[in-house]
């Protein structure tokens, strides 16, 4: 399995599924991340698993709900409008416990937007977008091997925490085609799926799905476990890239695309003989906090990329020490806004110490 | 001493939340028994509703999935593409399944998903304190439609039964009744010839059972039942509206 094939980052996510066991995929046309249902609807059947081509967004999100409650690997992938569709079912998932992959291709917005590269969806992605006050697993790939590694991650992780997990990328990382070694599925321990509907059997204790909690302190009680389960992620599962940090003067840091045009405006500096390096969070959430702090103890200065106004910068300011300052280039999401990495490196410039 | 009616195994021996008169408990029942009869309750997986329907997994001692607001066809779909080798219902009522699910429920009938749907028409949002349902009669007062629900403003009244009979994917069709000795053996005869046809693999299923909801209707059960027979079921005529095996 060590060839390698030359792919689309959207196909990239959908041999990954395929080969992290995915049985269900249930989604809805949309640009710009159409190649996900276009691929499974042939390749899944033919693995022996169930390909529907939903009425909505909403229909598919409740039927990767009622599939991981039956025990089994499923997944949907949208963008934008159709993920704000599926936020019903993510909170009634996270309210249940239930693992299940879901793939968001960021396009612009507000409302119909445009199809053109955004990252303004951060915020809807990483602060669980629907009711109640939960979070979910966002995987940020910035490469198309990332988004097929990122893409098994997601489902590892989502059955290890029982919540869902996001892999968030936008139509830079989804449309683009680059070269990637399709790895194997990883040998990950997994817990037995006990809670799992199947019919229940004789002598056997009833298995209830469920997120309405009415008993005293029930709910109270399940959000602290909650609570305690995302420290364990952060602690535990938190990823990241750093590129020339020992000696940084100013650290760009920036995630997905804008990660991989900083990476070449990065590369600019040091030539120009400045010390600057780049820090990528691959975890959104949970956020590498402890790596920005440990990393502000010395370098001072920080440079956040988005595109958008600043959604991420909130995480960076949160985790860098006291007296670090964290500037900004935001291009927000729009056809032309997407920066060169000349742009990047002229703000590098600007406030460069 | 011969023992000649008892519960059947897969209901619960607790006390129901259902108010005085109301008619979840029977139907609840009908459902437990068609499992029983057909031998497929360790196989079975019940997807709960909102709203009264909620606490399926408190009555019936079967796995059950709770599904969001009018989701349940789609949350019984997954679970059935799932696991193909079981056997898996939603138990709905008319808010749900008429109003903010219509989608889903239309779409799982029309793809032919091979479940079993128990739809439960009362006429009103019973949970939520009696509010104008989709199924909510012309004039009828609820605490929505104070003056009567009125067809220029509000629409007719969905009739599901007949509306879901008129999709390919849909194997049988039949609105029932317990208002009477009479109408819950035939209503059993229908739940178990539902459940039987997913057993058998012929698609998907459907069942509207007409019930009361005396505490939003304000009547008392005799008073509720009368009203059920004298003014619903004319409206919502009794029989099967699809059955495959006719075909």
């Amino acid at each position: 399995m060590s060839e390698k094939l030359f792919v689309k980052g959207n196909e990239a996510v959908a041999m990954a599924a395929l080969e992290a066991g995915v049985r269900c995929y249930f989604g809805y046309p949309i640009t710009p991340q159409s190649d996900i249902p276009e691929y499974l609807s042939h390749a899944l059947p033919k693995a022996g698993g169930t390909f529907i081509q939903v009425e909505s967004e909403i229909g598919a999100i409740n039927m990767v709900l009622g599939a991981s409650a039956a025990g089994v690997r499923a997944m949907t992938s949208s963008s934008g409008p159709g993920i704000s569709l599926k936020q019903e079912g993510i909170s009634y998932m996270a309210g249940s416990e239930l693992p299940g992959v879901i793939v968001d291709i960021m396009r612009q917005g507000p409302g119909l937007g445009g199809i053109d590269a955004s990252q303004a969806d951060y915020w809807q992605a990483t602060r669980g977008g629907g009711h109640g006050g939960y979070r979910i697993i966002v995987l940020a790939p910035a490469s198309v091997q990332e988004m097929y590694d990122l893409t098994m991650l997601a489902f590892d992780l989502s059955d290890i925490y029982r919540m869902p997990a996001m892999v968030l990328a936008d139509s830079v990382i989804g449309q683009m085609k680059e070269s990637i070694v399709a790895n194997p599925r990883p040998m990950v321990e997994l817990p037995a799926k006990e809670w799992a509907v199947r019919g229940r059997q004789e002598g056997q204790a009833q298995n209830v799905v469920k997120s309405l909690k009415l008993g005293d302190g029930e709910m109270e009680a399940f959000h602290w476990s909650m609570h305690a389960r995302y420290k364990e992620l952060a602690e535990k599962e938190s990823r990241w890239e750093e590129l020339y940090t020992e000696d940084a003067e100013l650290i760009v840091t920036a995630f997905g695309s804008t990660a991989r045009i900083s990476r070449t405006a990065v590369a600019m500096a040091r030539e120009a003989g400045l010390k600057v390096g780049l820090l990528r969070p691959i975890t959104l959430f949970p956020f590498p906090a402890h790596v920005y702090l440990a990393l502000s103890q010395r370098c001072k200065l920080f440079l956040d990329i988005e595109l958008s106004t600043g959604q991420m910068i909130d995480d960076v300011r949160l985790s860098v020490a006291r007296d670090a300052d964290v500037a900004f280039y935001g291009r927000p999401p729009g056809a032309g806004s997407l920066p060169t990495p000349e742009e990047i490196f002229q703000q590098i410039r600007k406030v460069y110490p | 001493m011969k023992q000649v009616f008892s519960r059947p195994l897969n209901l619960k021996d607790v006390q129901t939340h259902f108010c005085p008169g109301c008619q979840h408990g029977a139907i609840h029942r009908l459902v437990a028994e068609a499992l029983h009869d057909l031998g497929i309750r360790d196989r079975t997986i019940g997807i709960a509703s909102v709203g009264c329907s909620v606490f399926l997994y408190s009555y019936f001692d079967i796995d059950v999935v709770e599904s969001p607001h009018g989701r349940a066809p789609a949350v019984a779909t997954g679970a059935k593409r799932a696991r193909p080798d079981r056997i898996v219902f939603t138990y709905q009522g008319d808010g749900d399944l008429a109003a903010i699910g219509t989608s889903e429920i239309i779409h799982a009938a029309n793809r032919g998903e091979d479940i079993t749907v128990i739809f439960v028409n009362n006429t009103t949002y019973g949970m939520t304190g009696g509010q104008m349902a989709p199924t909510t009669m012309p004039g009828q007062k609820t605490s929505t439609s104070p003056a009567g629900r009125d067809i220029k403003n509000d629409g007719a009244p969905f009739k599901m039964a007949e509306l879901l009979s008129n999709l390919g994917g849909v194997a049988y069709s039949a609105r029932v009744a317990v208002n009477s000795p009479k109408n819950v053996l035939q209503a059993k005869k229908m739940i178990n010839t539902a459940f039987r046809y997913q057993v058998e693999g012929r698609g998907f299923s459907f069942i509207e059972a007409l019930s009361i909801c005396p505490t939003n209707w304000g009547m008392k059960p005799l008073q509720a039942n009368q009203r059920l027979t004298e003014e619903m079921i004319p409206y919502f005529p009794l029989g099967v509206y699809k059955n495959t095996a006719n075909l």
